[in-house]
């Protein structure tokens, strides 16, 4: 029994892992075919030229940023209040947004901006595309944040009340410190899933504002350049980075 | 407490504005009707959820439901050997449940497409299979139902491995124990034993797999074909090529309706919530 | 009578470290047999290497003669009363019991289980789940589950350890009487001594992965094999290099002159330090002229004894205990 089970989980994490390391290794072959021919760094060079990749990396950064900062912000002021005193309310809205499946966030918040220019002469940009990542990121800060208040737990607030501070007092130099490498995760992971999103972004994106994973969905429809496969090896380094870093974080 | 109500005014301000009223306007056009030019306008009325029930769409909602129906099956029976496993492993327990959400964390996009690139005509697979001989024209392994079931299962399996291993640790190890021991094999043991107790996991695991491929867009649209679409390919297709905003809002109101309740479901059998 | 169990030379390493250094043991069939010793002593490794739950590095397992090691814990005809019970919880009590009779598909299921029922007095119960009994029935309930299928040997993992005072002392006597009638052999690990000694016809005393001595309860009390035993099964007075248990050292002597025992003239001088009272004894304690502290177990009487006093000690050489 034992021998089996480690047997199958042999089998089990190839599975989880080889289509992907797979992939990273052809996108160190020189061949535009799936035979192996030589080592070379050819589809990078072709990546890092690329203008349409390079664009769409560029946005993508803008869009994860402003969409990092304001949910970051937005998120952890939400635990914070919901942990002072819960609302069921408030929490039943973030669990349901949690498992709203994309494609209906991003129709709803396309018919919300579409609603919207009515009466605003406005058109879908990339304001659009970060007003929607921050809807969808702030679940996720929250559930972060709100585990980190959880293992900090009452005290220390009271603590420091309890010496003359007054709740803004409080907030500040207590509890904000100690909450900070929660907050920091929290960040990492709307990173991660701002940069990560294809189907919302696709339905609220304006014309100037493709985002890299709109240009790796074009170019997988396509099927044409491996060099979408040597983005996806970076794309996954660099996911892989932040949610160490983010892990990391979250056990200090 | 005004402080708290500072804190939480942004909060309450994005349920409002991007939660509730996008809500609020899909389910107002799910009861209008559809403009000679694609646009939204009275009078009101139910039919675009009785055309839900037109054979076409009808054959796409099943087959959704089948789809997520078989993945979460296939996971489950793949994830609880997993989970076992790790939750009987001592030394390395940490880093295999880190094997098993790495690749939960990379992209999801990237993840389907690396599928994408081992299974088309001239991918990892067949290349493979025609250059050892065995087969001689490429095999169609993509854009059909498998593909996709695939593609819904290698996406969703750690939701369904985290939850059950999650139960398996807090068990009593005694419990397998003295099932050996009172003449139990491996097997029965597993069934009669392990199982049931772990129930709790299997069905939180159940339902956190089953209500992501119900409404999954991106695996169908990359790895399915014409014939395996899925609700939410309906969805994107009435708001785009379509343009059926009051019918591809019903069918998301009624794909809404349908998760909350599951959610509600799970939440009511199980007090603590998942996260 | 032959053995149900045998030992032989069994050894078992970890990474870093030897739990068992080599035991060999014969537990006769019938027989009420305890592993005793301090935590850490190796008694329940061996235990679990019965049930076939760890495997010897080295060494066999004996079951009625056969040896067993290569059979898995569901071929071997032992089963297990765990410290922590390990009940099912999603089973009834009726359930829980008939597991084990189910896995060998034996017949009259229904009959046996009402006998366990009744034998561990939980006729009524059956439908319960373990959450819904007290501790002490759900200790009877993994005995019945356990004793239902007839082992070889039944053997249980410091079974009393989760009761309370009162319910434990109790369940020694029931423990006992229950062994004697169904006649299967038990065998008990613990750490408690007058747990070992009041239920067991045999022990045995285990320290550091050996064991340091074997037999019945009164010979390893009275002729400890060694310090450590005669330690571990009750207080000792060494009084220049030999034993003495507090109940065989007799005090006495208010007037400052200590008296001899009359059989062997054992006897020293001391001054009492204190005393507790215990209800139906008092324990002195005593500093004697040779600077040595000593107990006495003595009658209610020497109660009076004050703090200071000036007392004799003295004792039967034939209840020395003594080493080779």
């Amino acid at each position: 029994m034992k021998r089996w089970l480690a047997v199958y989980a042999a089998a089990f994490f190839a599975f989880l892992h080889l289509p992907l390391l797979t992939l990273a290794a052809f996108s160190f072959n020189s061949s535009r075919f799936t035979v192996w021919e030589r080592f070379s760094l050819d589809w990078y060079r072709a990546a890092f030229r690329d203008p349409q990749i390079m664009g769409g990396v560029w946005n993508s950064v803008i869009i994860a940023l402003w969409a990092t900062a304001i949910s970051t912000v937005i998120g952890t002021g939400c635990a914070y209040g919901l942990w002072k005193r819960g609302s069921r309310l408030l929490t039943g809205g973030l669990y349901l947004s949690l498992v709203t499946p994309e494609i209906v966030t991003g129709i709803s918040l396309l018919a919300l901006f579409q609603w919207m220019f009515r009466w605003l002469h406005w058109q879908l940009g990339l304001y659009t595309v970060v007003l929607a990542h921050v809807a969808f990121s702030i679940p996720f800060v929250v559930i972060v944040v709100s585990a980190r208040l959880r293992t900090i737990g009452p005290t220390l607030e009271e603590a420091a009340m309890d010496l003359g501070a007054n709740e803004w007092q409080a907030f500040r130099r207590v509890t904000l410190p100690s909450l900070m490498p929660g907050i920091i995760a929290a960040a990492l992971l709307a990173l991660t899933v701002s940069f990560d999103d294809y189907v919302i972004t696709s339905m609220v994106a304006g014309v100037d504002s493709e985002t890299l994973p709109m240009v790796i969905y074009a170019m997988a429809r396509r099927g044409a350049s491996p060099a979408i496969n040597a983005i996806s090896a970076m794309v996954t380094v660099g996911f892989g980075a932040l949610i160490l870093i983010s892990e990391r974080m979250r056990e200090r | 407490m005004k402080l708290r109500r500072w804190f939480l005014l942004p909060a309450w301000l994005w349920m409002a504005l991007l939660f509730l009223a996008p809500f609020a306007i899909v389910l107002a056009y799910s009861l209008l009707t559809r403009g000679t030019y694609g646009g939204v306008g009275g009078p009101w009325t139910l039919e675009n959820y009785q055309r839900l029930l037109d054979p076409l769409y009808l054959t796409i909602l099943l087959r959704s439901f089948a789809m997520a129906a078989a993945a979460t099956a296939i996971c489950l029976a793949l994830a609880f050997p997993a989970a076992l496993f790790i939750a009987r492993s001592n030394r390395h327990r940490n880093l295999y449940l880190q094997l098993v959400m790495l690749p939960f964390w990379t992209s999801f996009l990237v993840r389907t497409y690396a599928w994408m690139f081992l299974l088309r005509d001239t991918g990892l697979i067949n290349t493979a299979l025609q250059w050892t001989g065995i087969i001689h024209g490429p095999l169609p392994l993509l854009y059909n139902n498998g593909a996709v079931l695939l593609g819904l299962v290698y996406g969703y399996l750690p939701f369904m491995v985290l939850p059950i291993y999650a139960t398996l640790e807090r068990m009593d190890p005694a419990l397998a124990e003295a099932a050996a021991d009172l003449g139990a094999r491996p097997m029965v043991t597993v069934l009669r034993i392990i199982a049931p107790l772990a129930m709790p996991g299997i069905l939180a695991g159940s339902v956190l797999v089953f209500i992501p491929c119900l409404g999954a867009y991106l695996t169908p649209d990359l790895l399915g074909g014409g014939r395996s679409a899925m609700v939410g390919n309906l969805v994107q297709n009435q708001f785009t090529t379509a343009r059926d905003w009051p019918f591809g809002s019903a069918v998301s109101i009624a794909l809404m309706a349908l998760v909350t309740a599951l959610l509600w479901a799970l939440l009511r059998k199980q007090k603590e919530p998942i996260a | 009578m032959s053995d149900v169990l045998e030992l032989r030379e069994l050894v078992k390493d970890y990474p870093g470290q030897r739990a068992l250094a080599g035991i060999s043991l014969a537990v006769p069939r019938g027989s009420f047999f305890s592993l005793l010793g301090p935590s850490g002593c190796g008694k329940t490794t061996t235990l679990r290497m019965i049930a076939g739950f760890e495997q010897p590095t080295s060494g066999d397992v004996l079951l009625s003669g056969e040896r067993v090691n290569d059979r898995k814990p569901y071929e071997r005809n032992v089963s297990t009363v765990f410290q922590s019970y390990a009940l099912f919880p999603h089973f009834t009590a009726q359930q829980n019991i008939e597991f084990g009779l189910r896995q060998r598909r034996a017949p009259d299921i229904g009959k046996r289980v009402a006998e366990a029922l009744a034998l561990v007095s939980l006729t009524g119960k059956e439908e319960r789940r373990p959450a819904q009994l007290s501790g002490g029935e759900r200790q009877r309930v993994a005995l019945a589950r356990s004793l239902v299928v007839q082992p070889d040997v039944l053997l249980l993992d410091e079974p009393l350890a989760a009761l309370d005072p009162k319910l434990r002392k109790q369940m020694r006597l029931e423990l006992k009487a229950m062994q004697r009638r169904v006649g299967i052999t038990f065998l008990l690990v613990t750490h408690d001594q007058e747990e070992a000694m009041s239920m067991s016809d045999q022990l045995a005393v285990m320290n550091e992965g050996r064991i340091e001595q074997v037999g019945a309860p009164e010979d390893v009390y009275l002729r400890p094999a060694n310090r450590f035993v005669a330690g571990f099964l009750g207080a000792v007075n060494w009084i220049g290099g030999v034993g003495v248990r507090p109940e065989a050292t007799r005090i006495g002597g208010m007037d400052g002159q200590a008296k001899a025992c009359p059989t062997s003239g054992r006897q020293r001088r001391g001054a009492v330090t204190g005393s507790v009272f215990l209800g139906d004894s008092v324990e002195v304690s005593v500093r004697l002229e040779t600077g040595e502290h000593v107990i006495a177990q003595a009658p209610r009487g020497a109660a009076a004894l004050q703090a200071g006093e000036a007392v004799g000690v003295w004792w039967d050489a034939a209840e020395e205990l003594k080493f080779p």
